[in-house]
């Protein structure tokens, strides 16, 4: 993404759901990836809380180099802009570890999206991505991951689960989960589902007193913890939750 | 306290409860037996105000309040507990939570002040207590991993805690084991046995009824009550069937 490459089109798989119209004019303005390298054996960590935002658009990009036996940690909200977009490229170098953690919380007519390329380069690396996404209004939602494990990267184990909750009958969610795999010996596991809330817990909750509002806001506060759930630092499990919640407030 | 006159209710098209009367006063603990398919659930639904099951006509009168008029979780508040056949599980939302947050919901609409975190804890401890219910369990989240049994009787640490009037029990008994049923069957008699409280029991067998002891049985029949009788009643079928009695 910079001024010297074209505007993506939806031909191009990475970008098939996106708001190009909104994206247009910042595009010109965007820098290249910021690139993450995590040395050998390092352990490193990245929470995004916001989107860095230009003309309602907010886009993150990041090439993230994970060397052996390292980890990298990110965790993302994805809310607030017209557009958003947090697009990651992740090579991960022998027995190394990418975990992921991404809410993408939308309502009136946002289009938020998470894309993923993951690439196993090396054996025994291992990659978790967690995503959850609630959607109301007319809000669109999607994550693309892609998984890519080379010839010789065996024992890989590149897991994904993306779940998306729709408050709205007229919202959307993309869930593509998309594994190019040349080694014989991995496990990539990938689950998706979209649903609603259920309506027996509702009414279960309110039997027992809860007004529908904090019973809804219970329910999908549940339901965003698993994108968090891995985050390993209390205090920083805390903000991005608590962020969440005040966004979750707004949607419902 | 509660006072249900002629009361139509349907699931869909279909017509489930077809005039159904009955008076409950304060201090009295009312069975409910019936074949299956005779309307008790619904009857329990169409009082917890469950969506999808309309009232077509009739009256519901709860404590001076005309209980139709209200939300289902302004009848949890007015003091109604549903106790559910099939407990619905709630991933990733605590007991703990979920309660504390139920019961002082009823509370702020009562204008009463919320308990602390230290005193619902406190309260917790002593129903889980009663109902021999581990601590760690309403640690867990709602009903998730719990067995037939568990989840029944964490439906009855519920209402101890929750404290309501009127307790409606759908089939409570159903999947406790003996032991289970005797704790359960106390637990109902410590909780709800007392003078200005009233329980509705729904059930199928005469067992729980040994343990708590009803004022009343009803026999439930095509929609309607079709029988009346004092505990005696619930022997009669046990020994002679529904359809000997009720005919």
């Amino acid at each position: 993404m910079s001024a010297t490459l074209p505007l993506p089109t939806w031909r191009d798989e990475a970008w098939r759901y996106a708001d190009l119209k909104a994206l247009e004019p910042v595009w010109p303005k965007l820098d290249g990836p910021e690139k993450i390298t995590v040395a050998e054996g390092d352990t490193a960590s990245r929470q995004i809380t916001t989107l860095p935002i230009i003309d309602d658009v907010g886009i993150v990009d990041l090439d993230i180099s994970i060397g052996d036996n390292a980890t990298f940690a990110l965790h993302v909200l994805a809310s607030a802009a017209d557009y958003g977009r947090i697009q990651v490229k992740v090579t991960l170098g022998k027995g190394a570890h990418f975990e992921l953690g991404g809410a993408i919380l939308g309502s009136g007519t946002q289009t938020l999206e998470i894309v993923t390329e993951t690439i196993h380069a090396e054996p025994n690396a291992t990659s978790n991505q967690v995503v959850r996404s609630v959607l109301a209004g007319k809000a669109t939602g999607s994550f693309l991951g892609r998984i890519n494990v080379v010839r010789n990267a065996q024992k890989t184990d590149a897991a994904q689960s993306v779940k998306a909750m729709l408050l709205d009958r007229t919202a959307t969610a993309n869930a593509k989960p998309e594994l190019e795999i040349f080694a014989d010996d991995v496990k990539c596991a990938h689950g998706a589902t979209v649903g609603e809330l259920d309506k027996q817990a509702l009414f279960y909750m309110a039997s027992r007193g809860l007004p529908p509002e904090l019973a809804q806001k219970l329910m999908l506060q549940a339901f965003i913890a698993d994108a968090f759930v891995s985050m390993e630092d209390d205090a920083a499990r805390e903000t991005i939750e608590r962020k969440a919640l005040e966004v979750l407030e707004r949607l419902s | 306290m509660l006072k249900i006159e002629n009361l139509h209710a349907q699931v869909g098209d279909i017509e489930i409860l077809k005039g159904l009367s009955l008076e409950l006063n304060a201090g009295e603990i009312h069975a409910i037996m019936g074949p299956n398919g005779a309307g008790k659930s619904t009857l329990s639904y169409a009082l917890g105000g469950r969506p999808g099951y309309e009232i077509t006509s009739g009256s519901v009168n709860f404590d001076g309040q005309d209980l139709l008029e209200l939300d289902p979780h302004e009848r949890a508040a007015a003091g109604i507990f549903l106790g559910f056949q099939y407990p619905v599980e709630i991933p990733g939302v605590s007991n703990l939570q979920f309660l504390r947050e139920s019961l002082n919901s009823q509370r702020k609409s009562r204008g009463e002040e919320p308990l602390s975190g230290a005193e619902f804890i406190k309260l917790a401890k002593e129903k889980a207590g009663l109902l021999k219910m581990d601590m760690d369990m309403l640690k867990r989240a709602v009903n998730v991993g719990f067995s037939g049994g568990e989840k029944k009787r964490n439906e009855m640490v519920q209402m101890g805690i929750i404290d309501p009037k009127l307790a409606i029990l759908d089939e409570t008994d159903s999947g406790l084991d003996i032991d289970a049923l005797r704790v359960v069957g106390s637990g109902i008699n410590a909780i709800m046995r007392k003078p200005d409280k009233a329980v509705l029991l729904i059930t199928h067998y005469q067992r729980l009824l040994d343990l708590v002891k009803p004022d009343f049985v009803h026999v439930l029949a095509g929609g309607r009550i079709v029988k009346t009788g004092g505990p005696e009643l619930a022997l009669q079928l046990e020994e002679e069937g529904y359809e000997a009695v009720a005919a």
